[in-house]
């Protein structure tokens, strides 16, 4: 052996290997800590905005994968409120009778079932996709709370085209959405609060029990006939009314149909209850998301 | 303090067997709650449910540029460790402290969706590692380039064969530039071509200054890429330290359970038996790991009870496979009863690392008097210096050195070794 070797080695001596010289590194504080949880309310908001990108991504791989390898793809958008409101129109409207506050069944059935479907949908796969992302969770660490958040915003998309839709059929009547229309917005926040607080008890909750995935249709079935969808709400009686109001879903859809026509009562004790309920529900959700969400990937 | 990245102090992760743990909240709280006078008075009321612990009181810094591999059995607790410093799931107890933006690399692919196209995928996944948009966009081309699958970057993910699935995971993964990376057992796919790549872009992060926690089963890559390693076993560290040491004493250790009893077996009463064996120099932590490929010095123990005339002592060195890499003998010894020590000084041993077999005999002009097949092994765990793949290191750990020349002189070309 020549004392020529070991030196100028390209990247193949031993001392190539020593440990590289650290940098001082200007950070005090840890960028973050690592603790037991806690069993308490710490939801970082800086966090999960700090993340907004990945939610973004999120919702648009939704809308990206939902409609693919379908023969009309898009067009289910349009055809699944479409033909639920001519379904509902011919049994509820024309074989039951219902009243519909002088209002065409179509429009009354498609008022209630714009912020209904969007409702349904946005609760099933915000249960849903805790469970369906288990891969994901399990290999990667992001706030969870961003799978039922996305799954509640992707739902939007297919709202506004069914909105534009409601707009088109409500001209066919020769019906112009009313000046109070303007309200919309606040009532959609009070279904997507609804369906994201429902949606992070239960996806939470199906990440341990499996159970949830399938009472999720019952329940959904069950609050659709518990919401005056396929009826007005005066039919509940007057003295049960702030009861009904719970349903935070019965305020918003009474206001869908009032703030599009103008037909009825502004809905305001009912609203009021269901804001109430909605808040309640919704901070529950977060909490207890939050608390399952430091285990979740040893409990899916 | 400044230079640290990871500072993990006593750290616990307890899971329950059988039983999930969905019943610790309400139930645990009730009863702790409500026992706790009584349990005062009478100890141990009722049977803990079985539980394990996946860590215990693991206390570890690490620090601002070291490379730190984690060794260990299956379920030694080295994924579960990796699992709570990328906060993927959180500790029973203990907390621990990262400084700087975590990378991890857990699986290759995380987050493709088999309907969206690579294009698509990259986005996704690159998101999902925690990229932001526009660093994706920058660095695009080069994903691309890496993975080697731009005919393919808008045909869905699903048609991928699993190779080229892998190359775009990784080709993401292997952009992301995080201060910390926690990565375990990525490397270990693809092709050959592909692993080259791989373990390249490895030693880039790696001379780059950046914190690396690498979990691997191949004790060679982590010979190669690590500063310092730790041993993980039943949820506890059972040794942390220089590389060289921790991974010899890892590989004999399971030789040794292999192999079953250390000790020699007590024979019939023999003329003369080999007792032990060590190496005497350079004197590593255990006396059975050569760390160099230089001179060193083994002593091998031999008890002599009658007298030898003429005797002849033999050595040889032969890998797990029996194959003789060296062999020498000395001959002439005459001996009386005693315990005597034959050491051997060798020049270089430049075997690749890993476990080998010493064997030494002993004859008596024509008679066989011992032999013996050295237990425990000789670990060598020199600094590898050949090929990183096993495919092409072949068997010699010897340094060497490149050049060209052209016309007799020294030539103005570059090359560099992966």
């Amino acid at each position: 052996m020549t004392a020529s070797i070991g030196v100028q080695l390209d990247k193949i001596s031993p001392e190539q290997w020593e440990t590289p010289k650290a940098q001082a590194i200007a950070v005090e504080e840890p960028t973050f800590n690592i603790t037991p949880p806690s069993g308490w309310f710490d939801i970082n908001l800086k966090e999960v905005w700090a993340y907004r990108e990945l939610l973004y991504f999120l919702v648009w791989r939704d809308l990206k994968v939902r409609y693919k390898q379908t023969a009309i793809g898009v067009a289910w958008v349009v055809l699944q409120p479409l033909f639920t409101m001519l379904l509902f129109s011919l049994v509820f409207g024309r074989l039951a009778k219902m009243p519909s506050q002088g209002l065409p069944y179509p429009v009354f059935y498609y008022c209630a079932l714009l912020p209904w479907m969007y409702f349904a949908t946005a609760l099933t796969n915000a249960t849903n996709t805790v469970v369906e992302q288990e891969r994901v969770i399990t290999k990667v660490y992001f706030p969870r709370v961003l799978l039922p958040v996305s799954a509640v915003v992707s739902g939007l998309v297919d709202f506004a085209v069914s909105l534009v839709m409601l707009i088109g059929l409500m001209a066919i009547f020769h019906l112009a959405p009313k000046p109070t229309a303007l309200l919309l917005p606040l009532f959609l926040l009070l279904a997507i609060a609804t369906a994201l607080g429902t949606g992070l008890w239960l996806s939470a909750l199906n990440a341990v029990y499996r159970d949830v995935r399938y009472t999720i249709p019952f329940l959904v079935q069950f609050w659709m006939f518990a919401s005056p969808v396929a009826y007005p709400s005066s039919l509940v009686p007057e003295r049960w009314r702030w009861l009904y109001g719970l349903n935070p879903m019965a305020g918003v859809i009474e206001g869908f149909r009032w703030a599009l026509t103008g037909v009825g009562h502004p809905p305001s004790a009912l609203l009021l209850v269901s804001s109430g309920a909605v808040i309640v529900l919704l901070s529950g959700g977060l909490i207890y998301f939050k608390n399952m969400e430091g285990t979740i990937a040893d409990r899916i | 303090m400044s230079n640290v990245a990871i500072r993990i102090d006593n750290i616990s992760k307890r899971y329950r067997l059988g039983r999930r743990e969905r019943y610790l909240a309400l139930r645990d709280v009730l009863t702790n709650t409500i026992t706790a006078p009584l349990r005062f008075f009478r100890k141990s009321a009722e049977p803990e449910p079985e539980q394990i612990w996946a860590l215990k009181d693991i206390c570890l810094d690490v620090k601002q540029g070291e490379i730190v591999g984690m060794i260990g059995r299956n379920g030694a607790g080295k994924s579960t460790l990796l699992k709570v410093l990328t906060r993927i799931t959180k500790p029973s107890s203990g907390r621990a402290q990262v400084w700087g933006r975590v990378g991890s690399l857990l699986e290759v692919g995380t987050g493709f969706h088999p309907e969206l196209t690579g294009r698509e995928n990259i986005f996704m996944s690159g998101s999902i590692l925690g990229m932001r948009r526009t660093e994706i966009q920058r660095k695009f081309d080069e994903i691309v380039a890496f993975s080697g699958i731009e005919k393919f970057l808008d045909t869905p993910a699903k048609h991928y064969s699993s190779g080229m699935y892998t190359r775009l995971g990784f080709a993401v993964a292997a952009h992301l530039e995080p201060e910390v990376l926690l990565v375990d057992e990525v490397l270990a796919v693809g092709d050959l071509e592909f692993q080259k790549k791989c373990l390249g872009k490895m030693k880039e992060v790696s001379q780059g200054g950046r914190t690396v926690v690498l979990v691997s089963h191949q004790m060679n890559q982590i010979r190669r890429l690590c500063d310092k390693v730790l041993w993980m076993d039943f949820g506890q560290i059972r040794k942390l330290g220089p590389t060289a040491e921790v991974v010899g004493a890892y590989e004999s250790a399971l030789l040794a359970g292999a192999n079953g009893n250390e000790r020699r077996k007590e024979g019939p009463k023999a003329k003369a038996r080999f007792l032990g064996w060590e190496i005497v120099e350079p004197r590593a932590e255990l006396p059975h790991l050569l760390t160099s490929v230089g001179p060193f010095t083994v002593k091998f123990t031999v008890e002599i009870n009658e007298p030898i005339r003429m005797g002849i002592h033999g050595i040889e060195i032969n890998d797990p496979e029996g194959q003789r890499m060296w062999g020498n003998a000395v001959y002439n010894l005459n001996l009386q009863p005693g315990t005597y020590e034959f050491v051997h000084r060798v020049g270089s041993l430049p075997l690749k690392p890993g476990p080998y077999c010493w064997r030494v005999t002993l004859f008596n002009e024509h008679e066989r008097i011992d032999i013996w097949d050295c237990i425990p092994e000789l670990m060598v765990g020199a600094k590898p210096l050949s090929h990183p793949f096993d495919e092409w290191a072949g068997l010699l750990n010897v340094p060497s050195e490149f050049s060209i020349n052209e016309n007799g002189h020294h030539a103005a070309a570059s090359a560099s070794r992966i």
